[in-house]
């Protein structure tokens, strides 16, 4: 469905990816790990051409030039949320389905979006209040229902339980695990929690100084006998992975 | 040697920006006639830009008036032509002082506010988030805004001028003993067509410049909070040149009309 090949990125001096190979199956859920600063976030912005990679190659099957018809493919939760503040919540969850393409009418369009806020567990008293106003873990949810609020075909989640208490997390894990497996819909998700990755993945993928040191099935994780990723499942000071202190 | 070559070195930064900003004042005119257009966002720019800019457009230009008419009485009376003043005062606001103030208004009230809205929405990746939402930046956020300032200027000038010679009416009538329908008539009679030409004119150029420079500096912002304020206080300074600079130059072309 979606394939990297050897693609490269730096800003000035700073070398983030150095040749990232990574392919993602239709249908499939691909969690990504790595430490802080290695470049996940980055990865997924090359995919959708948030950011232009200095070289290498990305596919997405049945992808067309047309970069509209190509985006309307994709949802995408940021890591900080990136809701709207000049517009109240559930116009944020409804943008796309209030122009463009995919537009609707306006009482459907925010029908729409007060389900998919139920779905990440906010009341419809959150639907016309600001997002200023919200928690740190209520917009990240709101961000989570904007990125699923057309039903797209691939999704993108950056980090969507940090902030989040440990049930609320559980509520989101599920959500995520359902999309793909009853709407068929390909996922990549940012995470640095290892609870999440079991209850998500369907593969896993390390990243870790530029290129994925180890990827392969959840099932697998814990017998890889790959030093990186045992270091940080086990979250160890010790290993390959120097921390600077 | 190292002097001229670091001049030589901010001369050419210089004139790259005035390309790049040249380039992105033609892709947003580009945009400008191609769908989808965005209303709502056209309406909310006009009420920003144009309607809340009245009170302090209004206050600007009724003392700017007042005190030109006190200066060109006091300059006149040098030379026994006092009574000139409404006519100076009319050619003074209309031609030049009107359309300058208010653009200069815009850049401090306009272009920071959209350069910060707009940097602030680039560093919270809400500018990321509307290009994955399939909605074009341009489109979205420059467009409403550009056109709005060149519609809305424009009218902000109109009123800046009249009441700029009001403010002169008031003052030489109340304090200098002119007769009010003398004054009038000696204004309404001296000032030409082109005058009032030229006046909305810059205030149409002035205000395009003012928006797509706030919208420039936005979009091309740093990352932080520092980010940010560096937009925002290059908007400002670099609005309020070209405005002097534009003011310059279309002086002198009607000058020579
Ligand atoms: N616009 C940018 N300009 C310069 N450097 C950048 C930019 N965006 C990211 N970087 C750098 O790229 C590196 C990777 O950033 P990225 O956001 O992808 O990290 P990440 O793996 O998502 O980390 P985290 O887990 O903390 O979110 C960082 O070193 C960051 O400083
Ligand atoms: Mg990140």
């Amino acid at each position: 469905m979606i394939k990297m090949e050897g693609v490269t990125k730096s800003f000035g001096s700073n070398h983030v990816l150095k040749g990232l190979d990574l392919e993602i199956a239709r249908g499939t859920s691909m969690v990504i790990i790595g430490g802080s600063g290695t470049g996940k976030s980055i990865a997924l912005k090359c995919i959708l051409g948030l950011v232009t990679p200095d070289a290498g190659r990305i596919t997405v099957a049945g992808g067309t030039s047309d970069r509209d018809a190509f985006l309307a493919r994709f949802g995408m939760l940021f890591q900080g949320g990136a809701l709207f503040d000049s517009l109240p919540v559930w116009q944020n969850v409804a943008f796309r389905l209030l122009r463009g393409s995919l537009a609707k009418p306006r009482a459907e369009a925010r029908e729409i979006a007060i389900h998919k806020l139920r779905r990440v567990g906010l009341g419809a008293d959150v639907a016309d209040r600001f997002p200023s106003e919200l928690s740190g873990g209520m917009q990240k949810r709101v961000g989570l229902a904007r990125a699923i609020a057309a039903d797209p075909e691939i999704i993108f989640f950056d980090e969507p339980t940090t902030g989040l208490d440990p049930i609320m997390a559980g509520v989101i894990n599920a959500l995520i695990r359902e999309i793909v497996t009853e709407m068929g819909a390909t996922a990549m998700t940012i995470t640095h929690d290892m609870t999440s990755v079991r209850a998500i993945a369907d593969n896993v993928a390390m990243l870790h100084d530029g290129v994925i040191q180890w990827s392969g099935p959840v099932a697998d994780i814990d017998h890889s006998g790959n030093a990186h990723l045992d270091q940080f499942i086990h979250g160890r000071a010790e290993g390959p992975i120097q921390p600077l202190r | 040697m190292t002097i001229l070559a670091a001049i030589g070195r901010s001369v050419l930064a210089l004139l790259a920006s005035v390309g790049r900003v040249f380039i992105f004042a033609v892709q947003a005119l580009s945009h400008v006639v191609r769908p989808p257009f965005y209303h709502k966002e056209l309406a909310a720019a006009l009420l920003n830009i144009g309607w809340l800019s009245l009170p302090v457009v209004g206050l600007t230009a009724i003392f700017t008036g007042g005190a030109l008419a006190l200066q060109i009485y006091a300059g006149g009376a040098r030379f026994n032509a006092e009574a000139v003043v409404p006519q100076i005062v009319a050619i003074g606001m209309v031609r030049e002082l009107g359309p300058v103030l208010v653009g200069l208004m815009i850049a401090a009230r306009v272009t920071s506010s959209i350069a910060a809205e707009i940097a602030t929405m680039k560093v919270t990746e809400q500018i990321d988030a509307l290009i994955t939402l399939s909605t074009h930046p341009m489109k979205y956020l420059t467009v409403p805004r550009v056109l709005a300032a060149l519609i809305s200027v424009p009218v902000l000038v109109a009123v800046g001028d009249i009441i700029g010679v009001f403010g002169g009416y008031a003052v030489a009538t109340g304090t200098l003993g002119f007769n009010p329908a003398a004054y009038i008539k000696n204004t309404v009679d001296f000032l030409e067509p082109l005058d009032i030409i030229s006046s909305l004119t810059k205030g149409a150029v002035f205000g395009f410049a003012a928006a797509l420079i706030g919208c420039y500096f936005g979009m091309h912002s740093g990352r932080g909070a520092m980010g940010v304020g560096a937009a925002t206080k290059g908007s400002v300074e670099a609005a309020a040149m070209v405005i002097l600079a534009a003011n310059f130059v279309l002086t002198g072309v009607f000058f020579t009309l």
